[in-house]
């Protein structure tokens, strides 16, 4: 099921006359392995399984593997099995690219299905560009982009941080007041605190009342850091953290928080990267209370969540496997992807990408999510408080699906952008200059 | 409909609690209230405890606890409440008595958010203002200073009254003034006295009430509040230095900690180890074993679990040193650049081998009780973990000092490392110590991961976030010297949490660097440097 692979060539040259040997191996091992690869659709599989990031990214491989399990059962896409080629970037940006590039152009794969990090995403965004290939991208981000070859399943920054702080600044959410911005320094943190320390001016919050502060990657002494938070929530006004920072640190900072003794009921935590993965390495008990906001959590009771964590349990062999939300978006990205194949009845990357817009399948939080025009999908926002056994308890939901918005509106850079595959053929239409390719922040 | 058919039903049950329970003859606040959390609202929810609190009620305290336990249970077809006592029986809210038989089918957890705990907190420190324990009062005093709800200042001044122990009466007059200071109908001359008493409590507590005084204050309250302000601010200043001391030397340990098994391997021995950080590693991984069978086999040894997880770890992680020493680096001695590519060959292949044996995913390690939780001292706060981490650098610093000095093994690595040729005429068995000294080195590191199992992620990256840290400490303090690792990684760790409030915790960790590379640039063998011959060989 797996075909393993060889670093590719980097160099034209070298990938010419590579191509060349490879075309002439083909020729005299000829007629079998051709006529096996017509049997099978090849999807590719692009996430690290070695180095800081397979943390996060070795589940959604496998939730990949899994998924084409089940769709086998069901007798593949179009009549074919389906085939997974898996890759290691090894958390490695640059080798991203290359392994992208050996997926499609070697590989031949009909769709890939990879990335965590926006800096990978970025690395790999020139090769399926080059080669019009599909990714389908599986993880938060902080927008500011669409592009032709690529599918956002995961959440913007609207369907993500800026439903989250609207609840903090609820009355159930406990009126917050005051705001602190933590986050890991890099791309995500830094553009969703941009856009939301905007959004919470456009909501009256002053200067002095923002705190932002970013720590390097993996970043393991809080001890300085809670004890500011502390002092900025003692101002008499209600306090709340947004927490932007990076898988890899939270553990530290939630057990320095723990023994702090920072309460959620004092300064509550609302975390974008902390889902039910994160928490397995933790004792949850002095965290109760404390927030996350995703699209899904693995305790929300409906009928096909339950049936997916069963057979996801069943597939890995493992009952306390848990699932979250980056493992959804996997999920309807694949199924999205299976049912614009069967419709337009070829793998053709072209021709998929233009059937892609306007697929639905239902989401496993018991709802129906779109592909948009703009590439991201339409899905609800979920605030859940960490409970002592490590899940989530849904404390607030949005009243229906949220549409992905790639350009924010509370950037002055990209507020007047737009993005529309399907009319207007482009992923950054400025609509005050009515131009294509207008500039992104 | 639904209202009537509510009224009938809590007449129903009202005319039955009169016949079954003399006791609790009538539909009181307590029973409105217990009505109000059955609707799985979190707003109807807050009322209801509060009605409870306040209701006098004997079942309020155990209710509340349940609720905040989340062993409250409700049956919204019955508008019933149960109370799931800790062995799993269910005892009806409303009589007290075990509710057997008449369980509903539709039974479900009250559900409880922030904005509720923060209700719930405050209903407890009422309830709890009364305990028989001192320690029990004195938490509750202090939830009540947080939450100065008006309606617990009767409870609090009979509390006053009954007290006897100067703590928690000090604690008490404490929360009365906070509740005083909240009201409305509180006169200047009150408010002023009540800002006093708070001032003299001084922490950051007491500055978040006095600032957060409204606007509309009279102005010589407003006096008060500012000069006390002030005061409160002067002190925590002083303290904030004192604190950042502390976290600079909790830094400095774990550092030191990090660094001093590599101050063997690679400052003793000059053998570049880029798979140091994994020994740590793997030290880590030895705790999580071993309380992982603790959990499993012997849960009531959980407290020893560090103290067994020791010696186990720093015997594997000391067995692994020497195994790689004898298969790897004894071949590569003398040429540096070989041992770097070779050791960070290794590291990579240790790294992948967790994943593959333990998956990618972070492991749970867990706190001891011991290790849990924080004290004051003074204006600043000490988290135990921190405390014994600092205690066990110092002890395994020491321990190695000794070693060295007074153990023949001690003297032989030393006569080794300083001569060579001349400790192997004297008829010391080079290699035999080589890879004793490498296998001491790590088995430090798997000491160090045990302790940073306590604090940091345990995960197969573990050991790459300290492996530089280590190396700069290492260099910092000069090649080969014990006590310079020492003065480098406090020096580091101190420099680093004083620059850290100005600069951000991205800019310290550069300026920290920057300065080492200087640093380096004038005293390249580090602030304490071996001197003499043996040195260059």
């Amino acid at each position: 099921m797996f075909t393993s692979n060889h670093t590719a060539a980097r160099r034209p040259t070298a990938r010419k006359w590579l191509a060349a040997t490879a075309g002439f191996a083909f020729a005299v091992t000829g007629a079998i392995s051709s006529a096996q690869a017509q049997d099978t659709i090849k999807v590719g599989v692009l996430h690290s399984l070695s180095g800081t990031m397979a943390i996060s990214e070795t589940t959604l491989k496998d939730t990949v593997l899994f998924m084409i399990d089940e769709q086998n059962k069901k007798g593949g896409v179009n009549g074919k099995k389906l085939e997974a080629v898996v890759v290691d970037p090894a958390s490695n940006w640059p080798l991203f690219a290359e392994k992208a590039r050996e997926l499609i152009a070697k590989n031949k794969v009909a769709v890939v299905f990879g990335c965590w990090t926006s800096v990978s995403r970025k690395s790999v965004l020139p090769v399926f560009k080059e080669l019009n290939s599909i990714l389908f991208y599986p993880v938060q981000y902080e927008g500011e982009e669409s592009e032709y070859n690529v599918f956002y399943t995961g959440a913007a920054p609207n369907q993500q941080a800026i439903p989250a702080v609207d609840y903090l600044m609820s009355k159930d959410g406990g009126s917050v007041k005051r705001w602190v911005l933590a986050g890991t320094d890099y791309v995500y943190p830094r553009t969703t605190n941009k856009i939301l320390e905007a959004y919470l001016k456009s909501k009256g919050v002053k200067q002095e009342d923002i705190m932002i502060n970013y720590t390097p990657f993996g970043h393991s002494d809080w001890q300085t850091i809670v004890s500011d938070i502390k002092k900025f929530g003692s101002a008499g006004k209600k306090t709340a953290v947004v927490s932007t920072i990076n898988g890899d640190a939270n553990v530290p900072f939630y057990k320095e928080l723990g023994n702090q003794g920072v309460k959620a009921t004092d300064i509550p935590v609302v975390a974008f990267s902390v889902g039910e993965e994160e928490l397995a390495g933790l004792d949850t008990k002095p965290l109760i209370g404390h927030l996350a906001a995703w699209n899904y959590f693995e305790s929300i009771k409906s009928p096909a969540n339950a049936e997916f964590i069963k057979k996801w349990q069943a597939f890995t062999k493992n009952p306390k496997r848990t699932t979250n939300d980056p493992m959804e978006a996997t999920v309807i990205g694949f199924n999205m992807w299976v049912k614009a194949v069967e419709k337009v009845k070829t793998t053709d990357a072209t021709k998929v990408i233009d059937a892609l817009p306007g697929i639905t399948t239902p989401n496993l939080t018991g709802g129906t999510s779109t592909m948009l025009p703009n590439h991201h999908i339409t899905k609800p926002v979920f605030v859940g408080e960490i409970k002592g056994d490590g899940q989530f308890d849904v404390v607030w939901k949005t009243k229906g699906l949220v549409p992905g918005d790639a350009w924010t509106d509370f950037l002055p850079g990209s507020k007047d952008l737009e993005s529309d595959w399907v009319k207007l053929k482009c992923g950054n239409y400025n609509t005050v200059t009515k131009k294509c390719g207008g500039q992104a922040s | 409909m639904g209202k009537f058919h509510d009224r009938i039903l809590a007449l129903a049950v009202a005319i039955g609690l009169i016949v079954s329970a003399a006791g609790f003859a009538h539909a009181g606040p307590y029973e409105d209230a217990l009505e109000k959390l059955t609707t799985d609202d979190y707003a109807d929810t807050a009322d209801a405890v509060t009605a409870v609190a306040t209701s006098g009620n004997s079942l309020a305290a155990p209710l509340i606890a349940a609720l905040q336990d989340g062993r409250l249970q409700f049956s919204a077809k019955d508008k019933k409440v149960f109370i799931k006592t800790a062995d799993d029986k269910l005892i009806d809210a409303a009589t007290g008595k075990p509710a057997d038989g008449a369980v509903p089918d539709d039974l479900d957890t009250v559900r409880v958010n922030n904005r509720l705990r923060g209700v719930i907190d405050a209903a407890n420190g009422a309830l709890t203002l009364m305990a028989p324990d001192a320690a029990k009062r004195y938490e509750s005093a202090q939830a009540v200073f947080k939450s100065r709800d008006a309606a617990v200042l009767p409870a609090v001044e009979k509390a006053l009254e009954a007290e006897k122990i100067p703590r928690v009466k000090k604690v008490l007059t404490e929360a009365r003034a906070a509740i005083l200071l909240g009201a409305e109908d509180t006169t200047p001359a009150d408010k002023v006295a009540a800002i006093n008493i708070i001032r003299d409590r001084g922490d950051q507590d007491s500055l978040a009430l006095i600032e957060g005084l409204p606007a509309d204050t009279p102005a010589e309250v407003r006096a008060a509040a500012a000069a006390a302000s002030a005061k409160i601010q002067r002190n925590l200043a002083l303290w904030n230095t004192v604190q950042n001391l502390w976290y600079g030397l909790s830094l400095g340990s774990v550092l030191l900690l990090a660094a001093i098994g590599l101050a063997i391997t690679f400052g003793v021995m000059g053998v570049i180890n880029m798979a140091h950080g994994e020994m740590v590693m793997l030290g880590a991984y030895v705790t999580y074993v071993v309380q992982d069978v603790i959990r499993t086999s012997y849960p009531g040894l959980f407290d020893y679990s560090l103290a067994i997880a020791l010696p186990l770890a720093f015997l594997f992680s000391a067995a692994v040193g020497i195994a790689i020493e004898r298969s790897v680096i004894r071949f590569l001695y003398g040429r540096p650049l070989e041992t770097l590519l070779a050791t960070w060959g290794i590291s990579l292949v240790l790294q992948q081998a967790v994943r593959v044996a333990f998956g990618p995913t972070n492991k749970e390690v867990g706190n001891p009780s011991w290790m849990s939780g924080a004290f004051d001292l003074g204006g600043i706060l000490i988290t135990y973990n921190r405390m014994w981490i600092i205690l066990f650098t110092a002890i395994v610093f020491a321990a190695l000092l000794a070693m060295l000095r007074f153990t023949r093994l001690g003297l032989e690595m030393r006569a080794v490392t300083q001569n060579r040729q001349m400790a192997a005429a004297v008829g010391i068995r080079t290699a035999r110590i080589d890879a004793l000294t490498f296998g001491l080195g790590s088995g430090i590191a798997g000491l160090a991961g045990v302790a940073l199992s306590q604090i940091d992620n345990v995960s197969p990256n573990l050991g790459q976030g300290y492996i530089i840290d280590s190396f700069m400490v290492v260099v910092f303090g000069g090649v080969g010297n014990l006590w310079g690792t020492l003065v480098g990684a406090l020096t580091l760790g101190i420099a680093n949490k004083f620059l850290e409030p100005f600069a951000g915790a991205v800019l310290a960790k550069i300026a920290i660097l920057v300065f080492i590379i200087l640093f380096i640039q004038k005293r390249p063998r580090g602030m304490f440097a071996l001197k003499g011959r043996a040195i260059e060989a």
